[in-house]
């Protein structure tokens, strides 16, 4: 394995798991925010109960994560200090910003968590919200960072040095809005659906189990409109794609020759050395028109860039079929799930929605490590679009498989660890009968 | 913004470096209130250990930000001890929480639930030790202007580029200088934190022993810096307001052992506190102006104009926001120990 496939690796490694905590960290405060908030509106108790259970499982995940996030800032310089040098002053802004947000965030959760005893209710609810919402900042300081790395703006390069920096043009990057949205609400729809899945396999087994009823109630209010909004977000996200990368769009789409009324490529397998796509069902001119709203429009193909800027296709394309595969039917569900709600039916009834609950709980955080594959494997070979190339970043040192492995192999059994004590806490769910919900 | 810098790593040192020997004392914790000791430390670390880390990323954030080339220069000589450093960062605090997952008050003190709650805790206990060792290794690095730039002399091969520049009789005692102050910390910390009498008496030795043996190895540590690195035992001796920042080091550091001594706590945390604070600056001040010597300075390696000042804007603004939460914090925890 060469020094840059592994570094490439490690980092793709130690972001893929990073992730699904974060996401965790911004998603679980609201549900638990949520339930705080109809215990005290309802007084019933089965709500303060589900708040500390899910705390209880956050508080881990919450660690997890804090330590995980630690290691990318180290491993942002131990990989790429090349990058670092040059971006550092133009991009570190949302990194301070962000620590800053996870810092508010951490001492609240430290509050919320361990403080029930301690301050009033309303101190309490406030430190919960205080969570929710530097998560949510938190979330949108990183994007920021990522979302200048696909459209760098803010400096100019000459001689192989960035000058005239201006952070923050830099944070003002166009590609933010779309990115920031798009991730906020993944982790949003990403925990409400795992959680509502989870407490539906609950109710398959118990209907009449009151704690799941209310579990399952309030994840679905977090998760599904979320779900429901993202694949409009997301095409707004391939619209601007379509604009400032043109290189990543066509390979997201396996798309190689340059043509106007541009069809859509379902599944289909990108043959780079033929320079062709194969067994793709095609939609036509539905690349055009999903892309430029237009179905004339000139959608660039791979074949019009030089051969050493293609991303790996097959990958990018893999991936992008994956997320928009789960994330339509992750949205199908959740219009499903919130159509019985709004008709308020009982959805302990509905066996086969619960089922496709259970069926769709992964999806999301699936959905979200595909589309962080598209985005940052699609951008290869450059780790600033346009600027700078991932080989011209990566640190001398060399042997950086010993590293990749032993990583992979900690977080590995963290993962393992972490699965295993939360099987545990939700097998140790209540049951709590309906009659006994006053 | 390199005083920033400075002031962000004292805060790591003198709250996340009492964690860590916190750690340290789970290791070592012996005698008949074992267990209280251990639950002590768990409970004083608790709520706030996540919140301490965040000194450290600062840090890092900040020299990214500001000094990217000394940034730079760091992760690529001393990625080795760095990488280790991470491991035991991350294994400290899974570890840590995985057993409070378990731990006393979960109704599981015996069986396999206190089996694996005790084999985290070994987990912890170990991380804790060997972090700050390799925190003082990277320090020592640093000092010693051992960290040139790759390539730059010549010859390299791997061992001379990113082994030998760290792994030296003057970086390992830097590292357990660094162990043993976060322990000294850690035990006077504690002494004001116990409330059960005996204990605070336990800690009252512990912290009393880990004071003498920080004096054994800061002289050790100076004297390997004389020997073997001329210019930092220079700069720690004879460079500007050495002999003041030495002999304000040595008070503080017998005004925590009367302290300690005669049972004044609370003036022994903040002697011990200030201690510790000076030990850091007096580092900084040796090497001052360099970030790394012997080529980075702060004026040379600083980034544009502009970001320095926005991200002194960020920093106030973020202050104000910061500073009063976690007064907030250590209010709703610690109020309840209103001991002399």
């Amino acid at each position: 394995m060469s020094d840059l496939l592994a570094a490439r690796s490690q980092m793709a490694m130690s972001l893929g798991f990073h992730i699904i905590f974060a996401m965790v960290g911004i998603g679980m405060p609201l549900l638990m925010v949520m339930a705080e908030r109809r215990w005290q509106r309802t007084g019933d108790r089965v709500y303060l109960e589900l708040a500390h259970r899910w705390g209880k499982g956050t508080a881990i995940l919450f660690a997890v994560g804090a330590v995980s996030g630690t290691v990318l800032s180290f491993e942002l310089g131990l990989l790429w200090p090349t990058f670092m040098e040059h971006a550092g002053p133009i991009i570190g802004m949302p990194f301070s910003l962000e620590g800053f947000a996870f810092f508010t965030e951490a001492v609240f959760l430290g509050v919320y968590l361990y403080g029930w005893e301690r301050i009033s209710r309303r101190a309490h609810l406030a430190a919960g919200w205080a969570v929710a919402v530097s998560g949510m900042l938190s979330a949108l300081f990183v994007v920021i960072a990522n979302a200048w790395m696909n459209a760098p703006t803010g400096f100019r390069w000459v001689d192989g040095r960035a000058v005239d920096i201006d952070p923050i043009a830099a944070m003002m990057t166009a590609a933010a809005p779309t990115q920031v949205v798009h991730m906020i609400l993944a982790a949003y729809a990403s925990t409400g659906l795992v959680v509502a899945g989870i407490h539906a396999g609950g109710l398959l087994r118990q209907p009449r189990n009151g704690f799941h009823r209310r579990a399952l109630a309030v994840a679905l209010l977090v998760g599904a409109p979320a779900a429901v909004l993202q694949p409009l977000v997301g095409d707004q996200s391939a619209r601007f794609v379509a604009r400032s990368q043109p290189v990543k769009l066509a390979a997201l789409e396996a798309h190689f020759p340059t043509q106007r009324g541009a069809p859509l490529h379902i599944g289909g397998w990108p043959d780079e050395a033929a320079g062709e796509t194969r067994w793709a069902i095609e939609i036509p001119y539905g690349l055009s028109l999903l892309a430029f709203e237009d179905p004339h429009a000139e959608v660039k193909g791979l074949l019009d860039f030089p051969r050493g800027d293609w991303p790996p296709v097959a990958i990018v394309h893999l991936a992008f079929q994956v997320m928009v595969a789960l994330g339509s039917f992750m949205a199908l569900v959740s219009l499903v799930a919130l159509w019985q709600m709004w008709r308020r039916r009982d959805l302990t009834r509905h066996r086969w929605l619960l089922r496709a609950l259970v069926l769709t709980a992964p999806m999301g955080f699936i959905c979200t490590e595909a589309g962080w594959v598209v985005t940052e494997v699609g951008r290869q070979p450059w780790i600033i679009q346009g600027v700078m190339r991932t080989a011209q970043a990566v640190t001398p040192m060399p042997g950086l498989v010993v590293p990749f492995l032993v990583f992979t192999a900690l977080y590995v059994g963290l993962g393992l660890v972490v699965a295993w004590l939360l099987y545990q806490q939700v097998a140790r769910s209540p049951k709590v009968a309906e009659e006994d919900a006053a | 913004m390199a005083g920033a810098i400075l002031a962000a790593l004292t805060a790591y040192v003198l709250l996340g470096g009492a964690d860590f020997g916190g750690g340290v004392w789970d290791l070592l914790a012996f005698g008949p209130r074992k267990r209280q000791q251990r639950a002590l430390i768990a409970e004083a670390i608790g709520p706030i250990w996540e919140a301490n880390h965040v000194w450290l990323i600062i840090v890092v954030v900040l020299l990214f930000t500001c000094f990217p080339s000394v940034f730079a220069r760091l992760a690529i000589t001393l990625h080795i001890p760095l990488a280790l450093m991470l491991i035991g960062i991350v294994l400290r605090g899974s570890a840590f929480s995985f057993r409070s997952h378990y731990g006393p008050g979960h109704g599981e003190e015996t069986g396999p639930g206190a089996r694996t709650s005790a084999h985290w805790g070994r987990v912890f206990a170990s991380a804790s030790v060997g972090t700050p060792v390799l925190l003082g290794i990277c320090a020592g690095a640093v000092a010693a202007g051992a960290l040139r730039a790759p390539g730059a002399s010549g010859s390299g091969g791997f061992v001379a580029t990113f082994v030998a520049p760290w792994l030296t009789p003057f970086g390992l005692s830097v590292g357990l200088l660094t162990l043993v102050l976060f322990a000294f910390l850690a035990a006077v910390y504690l002494t004001v934190e116990a409330r059960d009498p005996a204990l605070r008496e336990d800690f009252r030795r512990r912290a009393l022993v880990a004071a003498g043996v920080v004096f054994l190895v800061a002289f050790g540590a100076l004297g390997l810096s004389l020997r073997e690195v001329p210019p930092v035992g220079r700069g720690l001796t004879t460079g500007p307001g050495a002999v003041a920042l030495h002999v304000s080091t040595g008070a503080a550091a017998l005004a925590a052992i009367a302290a300690l001594w005669w049972r004044r706590f609370r003036l022994a945390r903040l002697a011990a506190a200030a201690q510790v604070t000076l030990i850091v600056w007096g580092w900084a001040l040796a090497q001052y102006p360099y970030l790394v010597p012997p080529d980075l300075t702060i004026r040379d390696a600083a980034a544009p104009r502009i970001t320095l000042v926005l991200i002194l804007w960020a920093l106030v603004a973020g202050g104000l926001v910061l500073f009063p939460s976690l007064v907030y914090l250590l209010r709703v925890f610690k109020r309840e120990h209103a001991g002399p």
